[in-house]
């Protein structure tokens, strides 16, 4: 019973990192209708920046927010001068675009930080926690805190201030938006930048676990590319829920059925599951056109 | 006295299909003047044009500023309300959430949330539903969140486009009552674009009729009422 609860624990918290990267993927998509196939990798990079301040001696919670900052910049950046020029280009020139971002950030933090892993500072203290009669790891407490915390300042962002509200309805009609006023083309490089800054948060939460390389997330994608389906492509609630249930059931799967090594192919069955079953996911919303 | 809005040899196109052929109109400050036209004559796409969201050629002057090379989101902010075709609900949010939109150019905090009272004065029917998700309206009750999403600007110039379409009788006469009634206590000044031309004509100062994307016919209301052609193609008897 024990083990069945660390295991659940577990998968609660890379469950976290999930719905963040899950979300990430959502908030664009809603805006855009596109997959951003580079967010792991961003988010990736963004870890390596973390982890480049820390190793120069900067304290781990300032490099931590200022990670956030400069990830967010380079999330607004990435819109503005690659994603921007192909708004208008077919489905097929983005996602082209998209991997070749994948790709570039992939390369970049090969060449500039060498493959070899490295290991990357939890804030949290090493001692494993009490909880009841139960020991957990305080980075994994940590680390579910840490998510929970983002979600909660992104839920309010979005439903109590004037810029959420102005992002939420250029996403939805951009041509109401502008004759509201609302500046639709920022809106959408705030969301990559938003999008960004969640992925370092997640990015800079798995990898004391993971260990930091250059392919860190591209596991991570996946999962959370079948999360941000099981809850619904355009639903940022379910993503979320989606993420902290693909967690536990890859980590219960993969300790009791499948074993550690099949572990991937849970995201992958779930993947074509969902698209087959039940294409707009858990919550999201079916779409009908009228003819 | 210069006139609010000033607008001449007006060209707009879709692409390579020319919609407007060179329009000339004005509209006085403090007065409704009305587009008229059978479908497909260029109304809609005039009313487009105004904000930037269609290809023009012309001049278009508001307040003495000329506003042809400026971007949509930034005519807004000098004081044009554009009441869409459709009604551009935003379908998924509350009718509150509706409303504060309309407003988010204002930089008078305060004001704006006396200008909620305003509006639900108007339309009692939307401060029932406010919470509710504006899709769920009905399609009267869009119309009226429209043109108080528009009001909630505080524009001086107010396009509607089309605010009867689709409606029940009762519930245009209401709105066009409250159009009235706006134009008259707080000197927004409305262009609206109708088919139904006797409801437009009487409610106009004046009135052009627009065919095939010219400029046919222009004059008081009244000029335009008592023009046989007019009255034979447009209001029926």
């Amino acid at each position: 019973m024990d083990a069945f609860l660390n295991q659940v624990f577990a998968g609660l918290a890379t469950g976290g990192i999930y719905a963040s990267v899950a979300l990430a993927l959502v908030m664009i998509y809603q805006a855009t209708h596109h997959v951003n196939f580079a967010q792991g990798e961003i988010a990736m990079f963004s870890t390596y920046l973390a982890w480049t301040m820390i190793d120069a001696g900067m304290p781990y919670w300032p490099a931590f927010f200022f990670t956030i900052v400069i990830s967010f910049v380079l999330g607004v950046l990435i819109e503005r001068i690659i994603v921007r020029p192909v708004e208008r280009a077919p489905v097929l020139s983005v996602v082209v675009v998209f991997i070749g971002l994948l790709v570039i950030f992939n390369s970049l933090a090969g060449w500039i930080y060498t493959y070899t892993i490295k290991v990357f500072p939890s804030p949290f203290p090493t001692e494993p926690v009490h909880l009841g009669s139960h020991l957990f790891s305080s980075h994994q407490i940590g680390a579910i805190g840490v998510t929970l915390v983002v979600l909660t300042l992104l839920f309010a962002f979005f439903r109590y201030t004037p810029l959420g509200l102005a992002m939420r309805a250029a996403a939805q009609n951009p041509d109401s938006s502008r004759l509201v006023g609302i500046r639709v083309g920022w809106m959408l490089a705030l969301g990559w930048g938003l999008a960004a800054a969640i992925g370092a948060v997640a990015g800079m939460m798995v990898a004391p676990s993971v260990y930091l390389d250059p392919n860190m997330m591209s596991g991570i994608l996946l999962y959370a590319f079948a999360a941000a389906l099981v809850g619904g492509i355009d639903s940022p609630g379910g993503a979320v829920f989606g993420g902290f249930l693909v967690g536990v059931l890859e980590n219960l799967l993969g300790a009791y059925v499948i074993g550690n090594e099949l572990k991937l192919s849970v995201a992958l069955v779930l993947i074509i599951g969902v698209l087959v079953i039940r294409p707009s996911g858990l919550f999201g919303k079916i779409h009908v056109t009228r003819v | 006295m210069a006139a609010l809005l000033e607008v001449a040899k007006l060209h707009a196109a879709y692409g390579l299909t020319r919609v407007l052929h060179g329009i000339d109109f004005s509209l006085e400050e403090g007065s409704i003047v009305a587009l008229l036209g059978a479908n497909g004559a260029g109304k809609t796409t005039t009313l487009r044009a105004l904000c930037a969201m269609v290809q023009t050629e012309g001049e278009i002057s508001f307040a003495g500023t000329r506003i042809e090379r400026k971007a949509t989101e930034d005519i807004v902010r000098l004081g044009i309300a554009h009441v869409p075709d459709g009604r551009g609900t935003f379908v998924h949010l509350s009718t509150e959430e509706n409303l504060r939109l309309g407003a988010y150019v204002r930089k008078d905090k305060r004001a704006v949330e006396q200008d909620f009272e305003r509006v639900y004065g108007y339309f009692p029917r939307l401060k029932e539903r406010r919470h509710q998700q504006a899709g769920t309206l009905s399609g009267g009750e869009q119309q009226m969140l429209a043109v108080s999403r528009a009001l909630m600007l505080r524009p001086r110039l107010l396009l509607l486009d089309e605010p009867s379409f689709g409606l029940a009788p009762l519930i245009v006469r209401e709105i066009f009552d409250i159009m009235r009634a706006i134009n008259k206590s707080e000197k927004v000044s409305i262009l609206l674009v109708e088919q139904n031309a006797a409801m437009a004509l009487d409610l106009a100062d004046r009135a052009y009729l627009i065919e095939t994307g010219r400029v046919v016919l222009s004059g008081t209301a009244d000029e335009i009422k008592r023009n046989d052609a007019v009255r034979r193609s447009y209001l029926g008897y």
